[in-house]
């Protein structure tokens, strides 16, 4: 393989780092802009999506188990998700670092639970065999450079789960309703527009695509019980870096955190590319402190 | 006055502890003190400030390591290098461990390298005006930086094993046993004297700055006051108090090592404070010591549940009794009809 291949076949699994990223971060960025929760538990919604898969396929049989894994992974996080919201995160309004307390404390329960349950090795997902071919790109400059069929879906799977949350909050009721309540809670809740409900349905709609993320990671790499927590904090960075409730910021910060993570890892390693990618994230805070995407608001005390 | 002969009694009480606790129990509450000089620190930002840091671990460590490095060299011959160095092939010591040899250099580093440390971080993220979750998230990210880049590191760091295999510290030996109760009652002093410390600065004008502007920023901005310097000094005291307990904790195990300080150990941290109380430093010292003695106790019956009962603790510390156990022992010394009339004041 010449060097160009190499550094297009690294900056290739970057964006494919990032599309999970993107996912992971897509609920962290919508229920901490719509509502200031910070959901730490939210790493541990990718664990289970990942063993909802591993449980479906192995109920389902390789071929098909897949593909009703990612389903059963998105209803079975966005319904947890809902509990979540229900039991614990309703009663947490208004004290995002106290949100951050507890629900760390349901990760750590959610880890444990999964170590009891599937022991604290982790379980393989193998790729079915509509996905474990590879992708060539003969006749072009790139021969000899061929895409794994799993990455190049989990791209795609990460594009059209953004372009589905991307029409819902532009497009539909319910999007409306989320953008009002994103610009002014007290007035939108004033006009009559259900904002628990609301809160409760992009919580869970986060979790579910929390849950999808979960469904693509097994793919790519065992599911164990802390595969979780090795997400969140670049998730959580992904946030920072967007800005609070734009999908577009989410995207450019997933992919600039996916890539830049994935070149790092070439020049340099691993440990030295997370201590790099933390130094330019906090360089990056100098210039824009409010993410790619700043939203305007002329309200003065905010968090 | 009550309060104060209360506090010199339990004092007095915890000096005589070497003559009445077993050597392990005694061991347990010596390291668990040292780990309320960081928690104290905790309370402070978080309780005081209004700042939740998630990355306490990381200046922990740094003090750690700035101890364990001196250790290391001391017990060696001038050639020789520490002995995880010849496994890697290094021969020659590096040039930034080579000051350590010196004893007030090492004990000068474990405390000014980490208050500079937190201070340029503050500094840093505060200047921008970034601030609640933001600020608690970059902590947790840098605990988890830190800890890979010193795994990774481990021709100069010792990896994951860390540093260990002291025998003596500034010429005692660390076997003996009155080693062991000179640094309990070291220990206790420097606990003592972060009490009395801590209170001090809460009750100055530096203090109730720093309260003014955990309950409105934009409002102490508008007297006049500039909240950056408050909010890096508190970060800064709370890094050193964070590098002594790891220095202390150091030369009570006989070790440092990542493990002790990551993601999970500096979140685990805060839980202290939260149990015992965020507003009062007194509940920080309490809530350690009942956190890890519960910790101690548990994962020593029944080692799977620990995870269980602290998430548990996590949970419910923060839905129920947001102002940990003095908040509960304060709502109980007032009248009943008080209690259902004012509930506790909470403030991010």
């Amino acid at each position: 393989m010449s060097e160009s291949t190499l550094v297009v076949g690294q900056l290739f699994n970057g964006i494919s780092v990032a599309s999970i990223l993107l996912l992971a971060a897509l609920g962290l960025a919508l229920s901490f802009g719509l509502m200031r929760v910070i959901n730490m538990a939210h790493g541990e919604m990718l664990m289970m999506g990942g063993y909802l898969t591993y449980l479906s396929i192995g109920v389902f049989g390789k071929g098909p188990g897949f593909a009703i894994g990612l389903v059963v992974a998105f209803c079975g996080t966005a319904l947890f998700g809902a509990l979540l919201e229900v039991t614990l995160i309703r009663r947490l309004y208004g004290r995002p670092l106290d949100t951050l307390l507890a629900t760390w404390g349901v990760s750590l329960i959610l880890q444990q639970a999964a170590r009891s349950i599937f022991g604290p090795i982790g379980v393989e997902v193998t790729a079915p065999p509509w996905l474990s071919g590879t992708l060539s790109l003969g006749g072009t400059v790139m021969t000899g450079f061929s895409i794994p069929g799993v990455r190049a879906f989990i791209i795609v799977l990460a594009a059209v789960v953004l372009g589905a949350v991307a029409l819902i909050i532009a497009r539909t009721r319910l999007g409306l309703l989320i953008r009002a309540v994103h610009e002014n809670r007290p007035i939108a809740d004033a006009l009559g527009a259900n904002t628990r409900f609301i809160d409760l349905a992009v919580f869970s709609l986060g979790t579910g695509v929390a849950g999808l993320a979960g469904s693509a990671l097994s793919l790519i790499a065992p599911v164990t019980p802390t595969v979780g927590q090795s997400y969140i904090v670049y998730a959580f960075l992904v946030v920072i870096v967007g800005g609070l409730g734009s999908l577009t910021g989410t995207l450019a910060a997933a992919l600039l955190v996916g890539v830049f993570s994935a070149t790092a890892q070439i020049a340099t390693s691993q440990s030295f590319s997370d201590v790099l990618l933390l130094v330019c994230v906090i360089v990056f805070m100098q210039f824009r402190p409010r993410g790619i995407v700043a939203q305007g608001s002329r309200a003065l005390d905010e968090t | 006055m009550r309060r104060e002969l209360g506090l010199a009694l339990l004092l007095v009480a915890a000096a005589c502890a070497p003559l009445y606790l077993p050597p392990y129990e005694l061991s347990l509450l010596g390291r668990f003190l040292a780990l309320a000089v960081l928690a104290m620190g905790i309370s402070l930002i978080w309780g005081t400030g209004g700042v939740l840091s998630l990355g306490q671990g990381v200046f922990f460590g740094l003090g750690g390591y700035a101890i364990a490095m001196h250790l290391k060299l001391a017990g060696l011959a001038p050639a020789e290098v520490p002995d995880f160095m010849q496994w890697t092939g290094l021969n020659t010591l590096p040039w930034w461990w080579v000051p350590f040899r010196n004893p007030a250099f090492a004990i000068a580093a474990a405390l000014v390298v980490p208050g500079a440390a937190a201070a340029v971080l503050a500094y840093l993220v505060f200047r921008r005006r970034v601030s609640g979750p933001y600020f608690a998230i970059i902590t947790q990210a840098l605990a988890l930086a830190a800890t890979t880049f010193i795994i990774s590191q481990q021709q100069f760091t010792g990896g994951f094993n860390g540093l260990t295999g002291f025998s003596s510290a500034f010429g005692f030996s660390l076997g003996d046993q009155r080693t062991q109760f000179g640094l309990y009652w070291l220990t206790l002093g420097i606990v003592a004297v972060t009490f009395v410390g801590v209170r001090a600065l809460q009750g100055s004008l530096f203090g109730k700055v720093l309260l003014a502007v955990r309950d409105g920023e934009n409002r102490v901005r508008f007297l006049g006051y500039d909240s950056l310097p408050f909010k890096v000094i508190a970060f800064a005291v709370a890094g050193v108090l964070a590098g002594v307990a790891g220095a202390l904790v150091t030369l009570d195990l006989g070790v440092i090592s990542p493990a002790m300080f990551g993601v999970v150990p500096s979140i685990e941290m805060v839980i202290w404070v939260a149990v015992g109380g965020r507003n009062s430093l007194l509940g920080a010292i309490v809530g350690t010591l009942i956190v890890n003695f519960g910790k101690d106790w548990i994962s020593s019956v029944f080692p799977d549940l620990w995870l269980y009962v602290v998430g548990a603790v996590f949970v419910l510390v923060v839905t129920v009794a947001p102002q940990g156990i003095v908040g509960l022992m304060r709502l109980r010394a007032r009248s009943p009809r008080l209690r259902r009339a004012t509930p506790p004041a909470l403030v991010e």
